[in-house]
């Protein structure tokens, strides 16, 4: 009996140490959760604007939509924009606080090997399509900006996933597949993002915070 | 019963020897410092485990200088990993055999 458990205990050891070493696990299923909370608040807002503004453009299918060149109204822009950029800075906040807290509490370096690739495997896949959204943008594409950054998201997950926790693989490919479903719905791009950045991010964050954080 | 813990290998019974051993499984090299803090344990604990298994030709080291200061990095040897390999399978049959 002493055998079994010494074994047991052995190989649950060598289990830990190995992903402990080789992959960037501190990486908290809260902070997938909040920033799921954050992009839901901003299209809700951006949903409250675009509607409301009397001088937005009536026709709500061109407007973020069939790919036309449409006219966005700067105002608009500027705060779809600012919308955006204050969900970014809200998610990567928490999800930095919450992800420094599992380390300490797993006596882990936050700042590793690790963690370098798994944001330089982010980064690559993300700016890349950062900047093809801001090209869609400058050809007046409105319409396939919403696909795009879900599919490249995706791709960027899928990319740093090798690099973490394998949920967030699977994250990435339902963004991928998300995004591409969305391409065949152009006018409901507000939708595809709240559904993609929101309801995806909340449903992982609670999947890695029960299997990895407690 | 007797068979399978005659497989289990000795070079591995401390818990330092098996953490370091799962560390090198999955990585290439490893240096000094970051093997120190992934298993907790001082330079001279380390120091001790590590020449034991370099002698039984489980692990390679590399000394590297680093402006002047030394690097140590450590790998599993192609035999180390065989023998690791080995010895994750005995403890498995050990847990299988007593139900």
């Amino acid at each position: 009996m002493e055998d079994k458990t010494a074994s047991l205990e052995a190989l649950k050891d060598i289990k830990s140490m190995m992903e402990r070493s080789s992959r960037f696990i501190s990486l908290s299923g809260l902070s997938g959760v909040f920033s799921g909370v954050f992009a839901l608040l901003g299209a809700a807002a951006a949903y409250w604007r675009v509607n409301i503004a009397p001088w937005a453009i009536r026709d709500t299918h061109t407007q973020f939509g069939t790919g036309k060149i449409v006219r966005i109204d700067y105002d608009v822009a500027v705060f779809l924009a600012l919308d955006a950029l204050i969900v970014l800075t809200c998610s990567i906040a928490l999800a930095w606080f919450f992800t420094r807290k599992k380390a300490l509490k797993n006596n882990l370096p936050l700042w590793s090997k690790h963690s370098k690739h798994l944001l330089i495997n982010l980064s690559i896949p993300l700016v890349s399509g950062g900047l093809f959204c801001v090209i869609l943008f400058y050809h007046g594409l409105i319409g396939l900006i919403a696909p795009s950054t879900l599919v490249f998201y995706g791709l960027s997950l899928l990319n740093a996933g090798k690099f973490t926790l394998e949920e967030i693989s699977y994250l990435g490919l339902s963004e991928i597949i998300l995004g591409l479903l969305s391409l065949f719905f152009l006018g409901y791009g507000l939708i595809f993002w709240a559904l993609g950045f929101g309801l995806l991010h909340i449903v992982y964050g609670i999947l890695m915070y029960l299997r990895h954080d407690r | 019963m007797k068979g399978i813990i005659d497989q289990l290998d000795k070079a591995f019974e401390s818990r330092v020897r098996l953490g370091l051993m799962s560390v090198l499984a999955v990585n290439d090299w490893v240096e000094f410092g970051e093997l120190k803090q992934l298993l907790d344990v001082t330079d001279g604990n380390l120091a001790s485990h590590v020449s034991a298994l370099e002698k039984k030709g489980f692990i390679e080291v590399r000394k590297k200088f680093v402006g002047k200061k030394p690097n140590t990095s450590f790998a599993a040897t192609k035999q180390g990993k065989e023998a690791f390999a080995n010895h994750i399978n005995a403890l498995e049959q050990l847990l299988k055999s007593q139900g």
